[in-house]
């Protein structure tokens, strides 16, 4: 189970709307594509978890203030690379942006208290994956990758 | 102790406490609904604390814990409490990353 080859890569691409009923299936998406890797049920519940984060944060954040056009729908680019047992996660938006990035990471700040997020967003993603790293440039949109090597305890 | 039917398989009031059966996927998607229905038991019904029972969840983010942290701000004013029952040891580990082990009496 350990011992796969790290040479071996996938890749896949999904684009799709921004809207809330899309947060389940891009998570079980992400979490069928991973499990070439053979997954243990924590990892991929880990996954699934930073996925949504990432998900709900581009629709609630990144398109909450852009008012949507009715022929030009708001979407989300979700994109999934896998080496050996390392996979890599990359959710983008062309939302507002994030002004201070550094700012939005941190746990418990939230721009949307009304709408009761609990700011923990990337605090998840930081804990459930390895690596988190955001771009954003305000008025174009934000680009979230993680990465995470599964497989850990075998080592 | 007054028992009432459970309304539309998801809310109970049962002896002052209003049970809330979480749905499976607990995300942004589903927690608007349940805070909507929350909130109105908790305006209507004489109901001074709240159980969450995770029994049938399989997946819960921080969208979860927004309607927790949510309804606790509510019942609190009042003295009430929060409870979580039926945790799986995922639940469990989100409950207590967000830092709510003190606001939330976990009862599995």
């Amino acid at each position: 189970m350990c011992n796969s080859n790290l040479k071996e890569t996938n890749e896949m691409e999904l684009l799709f709307d921004a809207s809330s009923e899309n947060e389940g299936f891009s998570r079980v998406a992400v979490a069928a594509f991973m499990t070439g890797l053979n997954p243990t049920l924590e990892e991929v519940s880990d996954v699934k978890t930073a996925v949504s984060e990432a998900v709900t944060n581009a629709i609630i954040h990144g398109y909450g203030f852009v008012k949507q056009e009715e022929e030009v729908k708001n979407k989300i680019r979700l994109h999934c690379s896998t080496q050996g047992k390392n996979i890599r996660i990359s959710v983008e938006d062309k939302g507002v942006g994030i002004e201070d990035v550094h700012k939005a990471m941190e746990p418990l700040f939230t721009t949307k208290p009304e709408l009761e997020r609990s700011g923990m967003g990337f605090a998840f993603m930081e804990a459930f994956m390895d690596e988190v790293q955001v771009y954003s440039v305000v008025g174009e949109g934000t680009r979230v990758v993680m990465e995470k090597t599964l497989g850990k305890d075998c080592e | 102790m007054e028992e009432r039917k459970m309304i539309e398989g998801t809310f109970a009031v049962l002896d002052r406490h209003l049970m809330v059966k979480m749905p499976r996927e607990l995300d942004h998607h589903n927690a608007g609904r349940i805070r909507e229905r929350a909130d109105y038991f908790l305006l209507m019904d004489n109901v001074d604390s709240i159980v969450f029972d995770f029994e049938d969840t399989v997946f819960m983010d921080s969208s979860g814990i927004g309607v927790i942290m949510g309804r606790y701000k509510k019942v609190s004013c009042f003295g009430g409490k929060v409870y979580a029952i039926h945790t799986n040891e995922r639940i469990k580990k989100i409950i207590k990353m967000s830092g709510l082990q003190n606001i939330v009496e976990i009862m599995s």
